[in-house]
């Protein structure tokens, strides 16, 4: 067994088991669902990130499109596959308008139309009060129940949230090894040579922004029928902006990378936030600090201190000889 | 047929004019050398051979074909390959997974999303013996940030050997290689089957030279002069804009 999979199947173990080393306690349950689920989320938007090299800032647009869409279906009566499944054709058609305007450009131009198209949901959800409710927002009175199983109780939505999770982890880590998942990264680190290879770029980079699209709703649904509630919060900039900082500070092209860096903001969100009344400045001080010492995020970065560290016990241990040859050259 | 028919290409950006009604016809397995000082416009006739750029006017054919207003990656499954004057690779990956993309770049599986790349045995394989081609399969496994500027020139043309393109255009194959390294992509070149037709744009008289069949001299976008080596070498023009006569 390798170290990696050695550490796969204690992580596994760990998640199934949280609910019972948690002590049954609804409130660290909660906490760890909506880790899981905003994981999904910053997964998602890792696929543009990390793989594609485009930052969107209008993500959390996409998640409240999915929320907004399930709930207001489900208060018209309809039932919760329905709700659902039409969320997430919603949110594939939003996300298919909002690549086809971001994808008129790259880099700092991509960033402000997902900004922009963010916000025109966000004002979306706030202004036409008829349909969304304003700033009242929309009740999902009831949870759905697959198989007969209700979600009602915290640990029967922590594990379908975690089913989820492992589904998106898993299903990230196929598209990271795929063909398509090389031709992804391929336009990041050189479009036009891509171009020159016979690739479509832009349909790469539109197909890309649709999975991480059907993610982010995935994550929707799940933010929806955790809270029972949407409003115009959800979408906003501030919101967006964590899930960027999500990535950025767990790390960008990562898959681990991401789930930390959800787990992170989470934290400081809700658990800090009851010690501290300026955990703002808390989590402004983590960032500061992985940006400094580990700019490439949390967990490539710790990888790297893991092995500077071990470099240098070897050292300390064996010596001169136990340095790499390209070291002890002259 | 010819392999390339460039005919009254035209190219200008805001008052400059870079192309100017440019005529150019390549036979097939010909060694077609385009020299001209900087800023002669030879770069941008690539890229508009290529597609990367837009012609104001004119046409280009590849193989009896009008490409003028095929897309680029139209061009690449046309059998139309190119290499770049500064270099342009993929540097998080190793040299290996760049010549696997350029084989992918060609194939349906890049749509793949559900295979395993590394499992792909025919790609993989085909991509080293591309590599075996210009003597790095020894080192196939390393990471590109790893190699010297030498080896990444042969990955470059590795890279567009390997797509086995009808029409080859190399930009400046031997720029900033060593006396040594300049020894082996000529040997490299000289070793391409006649099969495929070259273009290539070099300032290396010395190891160009000898490559060539025929040359042409570019100079503010315009055809010069035109014609075998020792009618290119002897035409007074040829001294008089490139050779510093």
């Amino acid at each position: 067994m390798t170290l990696r999979s050695a550490f796969a199947a204690v992580a596994l173990m760990l998640l199934f088991t949280l609910p019972i080393w948690l002590g049954g306690h609804p409130y660290y349950i909660n906490i760890s669902s909506q880790i899981l689920f905003w994981a999904v989320a910053a997964l998602a938007l890792n696929v543009l990130v990390g793989y594609a090299g485009l930052v969107s800032l209008g993500h959390a647009g996409l998640l409240a499109m999915t929320g907004y869409t399930a709930g207001l279906l489900l208060q018209a009566g309809y039932g919760h596959l329905t709700a659902d499944l039409a969320a997430i054709v919603v949110t594939l058609a939003a996300s298919a308008v909002f690549a086809v305007l971001a994808l008129r450009s790259t880099g700092i131009g991509f960033l402000m139309i997902t900004l922009a198209l963010g916000q025109i949901v966000w004002g979306i959800a706030y202004r036409w009060a008829s349909l969304t409710n304003g700033d009242n927002g929309v009740n999902v009175v009831s949870r759905p129940a697959p198989f007969g199983i209700s979600l009602a109780s915290p640990e029967a939505f922590y594990y379908t949230t975690l089913l989820l999770f492992l589904l998106a982890v898993l299903s990230m880590r196929v598209f990271v090894r795929s063909p398509f998942g090389a031709s992804v990264r391929g336009t990041r680190d050189q479009a036009r040579r891509m171009t020159a290879l016979g690739y479509n770029v832009w349909l790469i980079r539109f197909l890309a922004f649709l999975v991480s699209g059907f993610w982010s709703g995935i994550a929707g649904l799940l933010y929806v029928y955790y809270h029972q509630f949407i409003a115009p919060p959800t979408a906003s900039l501030q919101a967006s902006a964590e899930i960027l900082l999500m990535v950025i500070s767990g790390g960008t092209a990562t898959l681990l990378g991401p789930i930390a860096g959800a787990a992170i903001v989470v934290i400081m969100k809700n658990v800090v936030s009851a010690y501290i009344e300026r955990w703002n400045l808390v989590l402004g001080l983590i960032f500061i600090l992985i940006i400094t010492f580990m700019p490439e995020g949390l967990v490539p970065g710790s990888v790297r201190w893991w092995r500077a560290g071990r470099q240098w016990l070897r050292v300390r241990t064996n010596g001169w000889a136990a340095r790499p040859a390209r070291e002890r050259s002259p | 047929m010819t392999a390339l028919t460039v005919k009254a290409l035209n190219k200008s950006f805001g008052g400059l004019r870079v192309t100017a009604n440019v005529d150019l016809v390549v036979e097939p397995g010909e060694r077609r050398l385009i020299i001209g000082p900087n800023g002669a416009g030879k770069t941008t006739l690539f890229n508009l051979m290529t597609g990367e750029i837009a012609p104001d006017s004119g046409s280009i054919v590849l193989f009896g074909r009008d490409i003028t207003r095929a897309a680029c990656r139209r061009r690449a499954h046309l059998g139309l390959a190119r290499t770049y004057q500064i270099i342009t690779l993929f540097s998080h990956d190793t040299i290996l997974r760049n010549v696997t993309l350029a084989l992918l770049g060609l194939s349906p599986l890049r749509w793949n999303v559900l295979a395993d790349l590394d499992g792909q045995r025919h790609l993989v394989d085909r991509a080293r013996g591309a590599l075996g081609k210009v003597g790095l399969d020894h080192i196939a496994e390393r990471p590109l940030a790893q190699t010297s500027y030498g080896e990444r020139r042969r990955v470059e043309i590795a890279m567009a050997l390997a797509q086995e393109p009808k029409v080859l255009l190399l930009d400046e194959p031997f720029a900033g290689l060593s006396i040594d390294e300049r020894r082996d992509v000529q040997k490299l070149l000289r070793a391409i089957p006649r099969e495929v037709t070259v273009v290539m744009i070099e300032h290396n008289m010395d190891v160009a030279l000898d490559l060539a069949d025929r040359i042409t001299l570019l100079h503010f976008g315009e055809v010069v002069v035109e014609g075998t080596r020792a009618e290119v070498v002897a035409d007074p023009r040829t001294g008089e804009v490139y050779l510093g006569g």
